[in-house]
């Protein structure tokens, strides 16, 4: 069972945490599959902030760490 | 020709547009209809933050980032409430105690898209809230020399707010005292000083509490103040805002104006001949 999901799942970090997410994703396919809406999200894959327009090109591999940023109330 | 904006409660023009007999605000090249510059954080909720910053007529607008919560996506960020079109977001670097980590905030939000104007914020101290000058002015010729319009949260410091300026920075931000504190212009001073030897425009960032401080504030002749705390913390926020873009707009008229000599004996207003006998 656990070789199942293996096969279907890449490991990744989100935000600092670990997370399992569908093989085979694009960076734009992984933020749909988180709920968010590309055009809000900054992203940053292994210390490298990706250009939006690029999102749709990108395949997440496994061990890819993100940061996934949004702007927020602040002074 | 001064264009004025109007009150969404009353509809009359209120404080805050540009005045006629005053040049405008200019940062980077661009031209500010307001002096008033607002941020988003620790409204009650977001209806009172949008009609908040509608009552305190300002263009410019801060926000902050951070990681999106995972857990909470149907939570938008903030910039689901405020119309990039309709305003300058000034992306700060609030939390960031290194100016390696103030240059990558700025850098992810300019990679959003809609400015590549930064508020450049480096803490030296937890307590406090005080900016770490050095910090700040090495992350200032970074992000500089990378294409941002920087405008500069520091210490009322003149040395610093000159080393600020030489760094490129479009705009120069000293406190009137701690952030969050509400204490006022704790130095018109610094203040003045600061003001008299930047060619930059000086915008006081931090520590206005209410009206009359905003109001001293501008009569030192600085070219604006930014604020956050005054509105959100104030128990309406709405009618605080309006308050303070009336006091900002009186604060600079009163500047423009020049006020009377302070005198330690009183002088009498009306004449002394003439009276009966």
């Amino acid at each position: 069972m656990a070789e199942m999901i293996t096969a279907a799942a890449a490991q990744v970090r989100v935000n600092g945490d670990e997370r399992e997410v569908p093989a085979g994703l694009t960076v734009a396919g992984l933020l749909e599959h988180l709920g968010l809406h590309p055009r809000m999200v900054v992203v940053e894959r292994n210390g490298e902030i990706l250009r939006r327009d690029t999102l749709d090109g990108l395949r997440v591999e496994p061990g890819d760490a993100y940061e996934l940023v949004h702007f927020v109330g602040g002074g | 020709m001064a264009t004025l904006i109007a009150d969404p409660i009353t509809d009359s023009p209120i404080a805050g547009a540009a005045q006629a007999d005053d040049a405008p605000l200019v940062i980077g090249g661009r031209a500010l209809r307001s002096r008033l510059m607002v941020g988003t954080g620790k409204y009650r909720s977001n209806e009172q933050m949008v009609r908040a910053i509608e009552a305190s007529g300002a263009e410019v607008v801060t926000v902050a980032v951070r990681r999106v919560d995972l857990d909470r996506t149907k939570e938008e960020g903030v910039l689901f409430h405020l119309d990039p079109r309709q305003y300058l977001l000034l992306p700060n670097t609030a939390g960031c105690y290194t100016a390696g980590d103030a240059v990558r905030y700025a850098r992810l939000a300019r990679a959003a898209g809609f400015t590549d104007w930064v508020k450049l914020e480096v803490i030296g101290d937890q307590e406090t809230l005080l900016p770490d000058a050095d910090a700040t002015l090495r992350a200032a010729k970074e992000l500089v020399a990378d294409g941002f319009t920087v405008l500069a949260y520091t210490n009322d410091d003149l040395i610093t707010a000159l080393r600020l300026e030489d760094a490129g920075c479009a705009a120069v931000m000293p406190l009137a005292s701690p952030i969050g504190s509400g204490l006022g212009l704790v130095n018109p001073y610094n203040i003045r000083t600061i003001k008299s030897r930047l060619s930059v425009p000086v915008i006081v960032d931090a520590g206005v509490g209410t009206a009359s401080d905003a109001a001293v504030t501008m009569e030192q002749g600085v070219d604006g103040i930014l604020m956050n705390t005054a509105l959100a913390e104030a128990r309406d926020p709405v009618r605080m805002a309006r308050a303070m873009a009336l006091a900002t707009e009186a604060g600079r008229l009163a500047y423009l104006a020049g006020r009377m000599p302070r005198r330690e004996r009183a002088v009498p207003s009306s004449p002394l001949a003439g009276m009966l006998d």
